[in-house]
C-alpha cells in the first residue's frame, strides 16, 4: 500500500500548465509531453510540493463530494502511475 | 484541394546554426552547411518564438550544429521561458562553461541533452575530431547536475564504438543522468555519406540490444534508457517526426521551415521561409507541410496498412535517399518493394571504409 504521508512533487524538469490554444492542461517533461486525462489533471492541480497524499485525497473528496474511502485508492494509484512515468517524485 | 485545418504542432526544432566545434562523421546536418552570415538574426528567432507560442507549440528544442555557438542563445532561452515554452538545449557541451551554465539557468532553461561520442577519450576524438572534448563534456555534465537540472546523456552508436555501449551506459549513470539515449546513427547528411564505415554488423547490433536490456533492468527506478536501433535493421520504419506536418516543425539556420530535418534533399519541394511567412501560416497552408501530411498521399503498401497512422509511411527523406523517390514507402518497412536494398547496404559496410569529416 502506498503511504498517505508521502509528499508528491513534480520531478525535476517537469512542468504542468494550462495551454490556452488547446484549452487543455499539459505536462511538459524532458523530451516528452503528456496530455493528462481529467482525473490526473484534478490530482496534479493539487500537487504543490508540500501537501501530502492524504491532504490531496481529503481535498478531492471535498471537492467532488465523494466518500473518502471510495477515491483514496484511485488517487494513490494515479499518483504511483505518474511517478512510474517520471512525472512525479514521491 | 485544401486539407482541413491541422491540429497545432507540439514542438519546434530550432536548428540555430550549422557551426560546430566538432566534426562528427555521423552528423545529420546537410552536406551544404550554412555559414554564419546566412543565419537568421536574433530578432527573427524572437519573432518565431512569439509565433510558436501563439499557435500552440509547447516545447522548443534548441539544436544545431552547436547551438551554443550562437551568441544570442541565452536571449532566446529567456524569451522562450517568458512565453512559457519548455526549452531543451541539445549540445555537445564543449562550450558549457560555469558562466554559460549560470546564464542559461538564470534565463530559464528547462532541460539539457548532452551528447557524447564515446565512453573513452580516444574513440571520442576519433569521431568528433576535437582534442580534449571528453573532459569538457564530463565537466559540462557536472555543471548541469549542480545546476539542479535533469540530465540526458546521448550516445550515438556506429560500427566504431558499438562494442563499448556497456561502458557508455556506465558513464551516463556515473554522471547522474536521469535519461540515457543510446541512439544508433541515423543515416542522413554526413552520416549517409559515411554509411559504409558507420553501419554496424548484425552481431554488434544484437550485442548492443542485449547490453541495453540488461542495463534497463538493472537501472530501473534510477534512470531510463531510450534505445534507437539503426533503421537499416528494422522491420518497421520509424514514424519520422511523428508524421509529416503532424507534430513538429523544424527551422533551419537560414529560416527554412522543414517538415523533416532532411527535407531540403527532396527535389521540387518549395520550402517556405520564416523570413517571408508566419509559422502559423506555414503550418496550416504551405504546400510543403501539406504534401505528405496525413494518409491521402500514401501509395501501397502504406495506404491499406493498419499501421499507416502509427508509422506514417516512415521517412520521406530516407525513401528518397535509398530509392530516388520521396513518395514511396520507406524501404525500412519489410512490406516495401525496396526493402531488399537494405541487406545490400549492410553487406557493403566495412570498418575500414574511409570516413569524411564534416566541413
Amino acid at each position: 500500500m502506498s503511504e498517505e504521508s508521502v509528499v508528491p512533487r513534480l520531478a525535476p524538469g517537469v512542468k504542468f500548465r494550462f495551454d490556452a490554444v488547446r484549452d487543455a492542461w499539459v505536462l511538459l517533461a524532458p523530451e516528452k509531453l503528456f496530455m493528462p486525462d481529467e482525473h490526473a489533471v484534478e490530482v496534479l492541480k493539487l500537487v504543490d510540493g508540500t501537501s501530502t497524499l492524504a491532504a490531496l485525497i481529503d481535498q478531492l473528496a471535498a471537492t467532488f463530494d465523494a466518500p473518502r474511502e471510495m477515491i483514496a485508492e484511485d488517487v494513490a494509484m494515479m499518483v504511483r502511475d505518474l511517478a512510474d512515468k517520471g512525472v512525479l517524485r514521491l | 484541394m485544401s486539407a482541413p485545418h491541422p491540429a497545432p504542432p507540439m514542438a519546434l526544432l530550432a536548428e540555430l546554426t550549422h557551426r560546430c566545434p566538432l566534426k562528427c562523421f555521423y552528423c545529420s546536418n546537410p552536406l551544404e552547411l550554412v555559414r554564419a552570415s546566412g543565419e537568421l538574426r536574433t530578432e527573427d528567432w524572437l519573432r518565431v518564438l512569439d509565433e510558436a507560442a501563439a499557435i500552440g507549440i509547447l516545447q522548443v528544442h534548441f539544436s544545431g550544429g552547436e547551438p551554443m555557438a550562437r551568441k544570442d542563445l541565452v536571449t532566446l532561452v529567456r524569451h522562450a521561458a517568458k512565453l512559457q515554452l519548455y526549452s531543451n538545449l541539445i549540445t555537445s557541451g564543449v562550450l558549457l562553461t560555469d558562466e554559460a551554465m549560470a546564464e542559461l539557468l538564470e534565463a530559464g532553461i528547462d532541460h539539457i541533452q548532452l551528447s557524447f561520442q564515446d565512453s573513452e577519450q580516444q574513440g571520442a576524438e576519433f569521431i568528433g575530431g576535437y582534442k580534449g572534448a571528453q573532459a569538457k563534456k564530463m565537466d559540462a555534465a557536472r555543471r548541469i547536475k549542480n545546476a539542479g537540472l535533469p540530465l540526458t546523456t546521448n550516445f550515438v552508436i556506429h560500427r566504431h564504438n558499438a562494442d563499448r555501449v556497456g561502458a557508455m551506459i556506465e558513464l551516463g549513470a556515473e554522471l547522474g543522468s536521469s535519461r540515457i539515449e543510446i541512439a544508433h546513427t541515423q543515416y542522413y547528411g554526413w552520416g549517409l555519406l559515411n554509411r559504409d564505415g558507420l553501419l554496424p554488423s548484425r552481431e554488434q547490433l544484437d550485442r548492443t540490444s542485449e547490453v541495453v536490456e540488461e542495463a534497463r533492468a538493472r537501472l530501473k527506478g534510477v534512470l531510463t534508457i531510450d534505445y534507437v536501433i539503426p533503421d537499416y535493421y528494422a522491420a518497421r520504419p520509424k514514424a519520422c517526426m511523428g508524421g509529416w506536418g503532424n507534430r513538429f516543425m523544424n527551422i533551419s539556420p537560414t529560416g527554412k521551415a522543414l517538415p523533416c530535418h532532411a527535407a531540403e534533399t527532396i527535389p521540387d519541394l518549395a520550402l517556405p521561409s520564416v523570413r517571408d511567412h508566419s509559422i502559423g501560416d506555414i503550418w496550416a497552408h504551405s504546400e510543403a507541410f501539406q504534401k505528405f501530411r496525413g494518409t491521402e498521399w500514401m501509395p501501397e503498401p502504406c495506404q491499406s496498412c493498419d499501421r499507416r497512422e502509427i508509422d506514417w509511411g516512415g521517412c520521406r527523406c530516407q525513401a528518397l535517399a535509398l530509392t530516388g523517390r520521396a513518395d514511396v514507402a520507406d524501404p525500412v518497412c519489410e512490406k516495401s518493394a525496396d526493402h531488399a536494398l537494405l541487406a545490400g547496404f549492410i553487406e557493403q559496410a566495412d570498418i575500414n571504409a574511409p570516413l569524411k569529416a564534416r566541413g
